[in-house]
């Protein structure tokens, strides 16, 4: 066995565990789970069935953990894992899957498929069985700050434009405020419009809040390539600053991943439950609004659908918010058929989007075929979401397919119509 | 008895008419056309007597009691009269080297010709010692008689099957006719005791057509074993229907009501009692409110029970609890076994760098 | 050994060792699988109604929106078959009495014309699915020598069953010894195949509705 072999099976043994194995045990084959896989629905490729994603995930299980697979390996009856499986696998467990988690909730018996890739997703890291453009932005993010490569000065910059125009101060390294605010790269990056949202917001409601210059990335590649060592590096970081700085709460920006990584893998990935309680913007403003403290001045009126982040919504379990909070804003708010945690998969998470092959571009135009049949079946030219990732790819797809279809984020779009 | 059967009958007072009832309705039951009662009849009527030889071996008298000594006289019983039996232990008047030598007679006078029939089964232990006549093992005169025989009839399920003696331990080594004898043609009419009219109803289909009826695979004529007494049975709706006598005194025993839960082997027992009944058609078993034994199958003795319902274990299951003490003892070596590789892996766990993301 | 004495042995001493090997078999697979153990989240929880293991092991029987429309076929073939299997193993009146000597649990049967309906309808499903396993992408992608192997010995005991009441092709008591070996072969193959989801299924949904429930997602 080569070197990077070892270290896929030691990874695997490691993370192999009650639940996998009652999982693999259970799976009769009955193939729904690709019915609930957009990579397959859309590409009607068998290839893209998501238990056949874990298949070598599958084998190590049954050569390490069961007795008959461990004697059908020393009398040679079962097939090894290779790297050239691997090799051939990325594609399956990386561009062809979001970790969206919508075949988990549709497995007849109960598998918590993505659940696997994630940690099937373990043991190809180490044995560096991943896309370039994941890798990469893991890089970015341990060695610079952000997967974009961002730097604080450049964050500042932003930070002081949103000063300028909405004149509110934006607190930073402030001890004692409430809220660490967290922000994602592509939000700074691409939705500055976000920031100043959340300025309005805070001062609005009297509620205090900062940023920290050494936390201000929420995002987190680590989880994505599934390598927690790493993953655990990146969110010690906001764990540290918020606990220096004495916050009662972290509040998450909309994108999707990073809330999953610092609301729920955190704890698990340093190893103790937080000193703090980390807040999804969304549910911030919910709460705002139960209280009374959203008002709105006016109503967007042109018709819109809601795209639902998976790792929100799906996997993050913010279910109500988005939808009470579509409707204080929106006068013509259309239900789509699978909505909440029902919604499909925009086509990149769970790193997917940060993987530039070709291959892997197409594939995602493809798998946006869903959305698109959505946003047609609706009627509407405006669809709202609330994670910067989403948008950024669903808007990529609106280009390749050259529709006319604008998006939104739902904390921006709330902003805009917030009574002054 | 000399003169033809009908004559010996009519002294008895049945009438030619009751007769040709009689065998109406035994080609019925055998399943032959209408036209067979008649010429049955007139074969029998009119029939030369055959010569006869019934060899008694491990057996308990039970059939020849079923088929003469019935409470009142019968036509089955009559029947016997057509037929010259030359050799019958209890029956005869004869004693010792008499009735040996009668035998021996007949053998000779009939060569080729004569019916044998045998009751009882056959051992084969010690040189089968276990059971002589006049000195002789009951194997070493079987084969002497079927060598001279023109067919032969295993009456009872220990001639034809082993029956009884034949039942786990079998310490006799007793065996059924057929293994003993291979080149003579044999009719098996189990039962313990078998039905009457079935011997006598193969002993008219012999005189009428000179031949056996059609047998199934187990030798038994297939006009009385065709069908299972479940098939025949008059309380099979309640089985249909999924109601039970649950124990011999209980509302559904005295509604009449299925026995199968109370051991009865009706469901893969092959025989007649359901349609012919018993005692001149007086009642059977499962009229009478105890389910089948089963009596007419070979080792029905040894089928698990007479009072286990079939789809109940046979035999008490004895290995279970100790297998799943031995698999639950397999499982916990294999959790400390599968818990020390996870951990022996957890703790060779090297942090992975950004270096292990670059493919080696 | 004639057909009594093969009977005989199937209710005796195979169903015995029949028995034995699927005991000996759960035990070792079930201790196997759930030793393994896993880290308890450390996360804040999110209650949610609705959201919990147990909702899940009930809630995972009924389709998921949408999807009795995309995937007909394995929804209600899945249902009748399964719904099948139940009625025809606990339903029919010889095989309560087997639970009831093995168990002491009974309760009443069902009139065997119904039990004999249910065994048609079933073995008719069973067809409709494997055919759909055969014609499928999808499954006939997925599908390994397993899956035929545990569609054929989930099969024979009910065909084998059926045939025997029905008196066709061999004698009842042969075939109804036939029928018990075949349940006894269903039995040993059961804690080492895909059979064995019987069990675990519980086990996954209950892992699988315990995890999102922690994060308030009823699934």
């Amino acid at each position: 066995m080569s070197a990077s072999l070892e270290k896929v099976t030691q990874t695997l043994k490691e993370v192999i565990d009650a639940p996998i194995a009652s999982y693999f045990e259970s799976c009769v084959h009955c193939g729904l789970c690709a019915e609930a896989c957009l990579f397959y629905t859309e590409t009607g490729d068998p290839k893209y069935t998501p238990i056949h994603k874990v298949e070598p995930l599958r084998r190590v299980y049954e050569q390490e953990y069961t007795l008959l697979g461990r004697l059908k390996k020393m009398v040679g009856l079962s097939r090894p894992i290779t790297d050239e499986e691997l090799d051939q696998w990325q594609e399956l467990v990386y561009d062809s899957c979001t970790l969206c988690g919508r075949c988990s909730l549709i497995c007849p018996v109960g598998n918590d498929i993505t659940y696997m890739i994630r940690k099937f997703r373990e043991g190809m890291a180490v044995s560096g069985h991943v896309p370039d453009g994941i890798r990469g932005a893991t890089q970015r993010t341990v060695e610079i700050g952000g997967p974009m490569g961002l730097k604080w000065p450049a964050v500042a910059n932003v930070l002081k434009k949103a000063e300028e125009s909405t004149g509110l101060t934006i607190p930073v390294d402030q001890a004692g405020a409430d809220y660490l605010v967290l922000l994602s790269s592509m939000e700074i990056v691409n939705y500055p419009e976000y920031i100043e949202a959340l300025a309005k917001i805070f001062h609005k409601a009297g509620i205090s809040f900062t940023l920290a210059s050494d936390a201000f990335e929420a995002t987190n590649a680590g989880i994505q390539i599934g390598a927690s060592d790493i993953a655990r590096v990146i969110v010690s970081r906001i764990v540290d600053a918020a606990e220096r700085l004495k916050v009662k709460y972290v509040l998450s920006p909309e994108c999707g991943h990073a809330y999953t990584a610092i609301r729920w893998e955190g704890p698990n990935l340093i190893g103790r439950p937080y000193q703090f309680e980390v807040v999804h913007v969304l549910e911030f403003l919910d709460g705002l609004r139960q209280k009374g403290a959203l008002k709105m001045k006016d109503k967007f009126a042109e018709p819109l659908i809601l795209h639902d982040p998976c790792q929100i919504v799906r996997r993050g379990g913010v279910l109500q918010a988005p939808e009470a909070l579509i409707r204080e804003v929106a006068e013509n708010y259309i239900p789509v058929a699978d909505q909440q945690k029902w919604n499909w998969c925009c086509g990149g998470g769970g790193g997917a989007s940060a993987i530039h092959t070709d291959e892997a571009e197409a594939l995602r135009a493809k798998a946006f075929g869903v959305k698109k049949r959505q946003i047609e079946a609706a009627g509407v030219k405006t669809m709202v979401t609330f994670c910067a990732n989403c948008r950024i790819v669903m808007e990529e797809a609106i280009d390749h397919y050259e529709m006319d279809t604008k998006l939104l984020g739902l904390t921006e779009l709330l902003a805009e119509h917030l009574e002054d | 008895m000399p003169g033809p059967l009908i004559e010996s009958l009519a002294r008895q007072g049945i009438t030619r008419r009751t007769f040709l009832k009689y065998c109406a309705t035994l080609a019925s039951m055998m399943a032959l056309p209408p036209s067979a009662g008649r010429a049955m009849a007139e074969a029998m009527a009119a029939a030369r007597r055959p010569s006869v030889i019934w060899l008694p071996f491990q057996e308990c008298t039970g059939c020849t009691e079923s088929i003469t000594r019935s409470h009142s006289p019968t036509i089955e019983g009559m029947i016997f009269d057509m037929i010259s039996l030359d050799y019958q232990e209890t029956l005869m008047a004869a004693a010792g080297h008499q009735a040996e030598a009668a035998r021996l007679d007949a053998m000779q006078d009939n060569a080729g010709k004569y019916l044998l029939i045998v009751d009882g089964s056959v051992p084969l232990g010690l040189d089968g010692a276990y059971s002589c006549i006049g000195g002789r093992s009951n194997v070493e005169m079987l084969k002497e008689a079927a060598q001279g025989a023109a067919a032969i009839v295993a009456v009872g399920t220990c001639a034809a099957f082993g029956g009884i003696p034949k039942a786990n331990p079998n310490p006799t080594g007793a065996v059924p006719v057929s293994d003993i004898v291979k080149d003579r043609p044999i009719v098996n009419i189990p039962g313990c005791p078998p039905i009457p009219v079935v011997m006598t109803g193969v002993l008219a289909h012999y005189l009428t057509f000179g031949s056996l009826p059609e047998l199934d695979d187990k030798g038994r004529p297939k006009a009385f074993f065709g069908e299972t007494i479940h098939d025949r049975c008059y309380r099979r709706p309640f089985y249909d229907r999924g109601k039970f006598a649950k124990t011999f005194d209980d509302e559904g025993a005295r509604n009449g009501w299925c026995l199968f839960e109370l051991g009865c082997k009706g469901p893969v027992t092959h025989n007649a009692c359901a349609t012919a009944k018993w005692n001149g058609g007086t009642s059977w078993p499962v009229e009478s409110g105890h389910g089948c034994l089963g009596c007419s199958e070979p080792d029905f003795w040894d089928a698990g029970g007479f009072y286990k319902a079939l789809s109940v274990p046979a035999d008490p299951l004895r290995i279970a609890g100790v297998a799943a003490a031995a698999g639950a003892a397999v499982g916990v070596g294999l959790s400390f076994a599968n818990r020390a590789k996870k951990g022996a892996a957890k703790k060779a766990h090297q942090p992975v760098t950004l270096a292990d993301l670059e493919k080696s | 050994m004639n057909e009594l004495q093969f009977l005989t042995w199937v209710r005796g001493p195979g169903l015995d060792l029949a028995v034995g090997l699927f005991l000996l078999g759960m035990a070792w697979r079930l201790f196997e699988i759930y030793s393994l153990g896993r880290k308890q989240d450390l996360a804040a929880p999110r209650h949610a109604a609705g959201a919990s293991g147990l909702h899940t092991v009930f809630r995972r029987s009924m389709p998921p929106p949408g999807m009795l429309k995309r995937s007909p076929v394995s929804y209600l073939g899945g249902y009748i078959f399964h719904i099948g299997l139940v009625v025809v193993v606990f339903g029919f009146a010889p095989h309560i009495l087997l639970i009831r000597n093995l168990t002491g649990l009974s309760w009443p049967g069902l009139p065997s014309q119904f039990v004999d309906l249910a065994a048609v309808v079933t073995m008719a499903a069973m067809v409709v699915v494997l055919v759909d396993r055969i014609n499928k992408p999808v499954k006939r992608f997925l599908s390994t020598f397993e899956d035929w192997f545990t569609w054929m010995v989930t099969f024979l005991p009910v065909l084998t069953g059926w045939m025997a009441v029905q008196h066709l092709l061999l004698p009842y008591t042969t075939m109804l010894a036939l029928h018990i070996l075949s349940v006894e072969v269903l039995l040993v193959v059961l804690p080492f195949t895909k059979l064995l989801h019987v069990f675990t299924l519980f086990g996954s949904r209950w892992f699988n509705g315990k995890a999102n429930a922690h994060k308030g997602v009823p699934v």
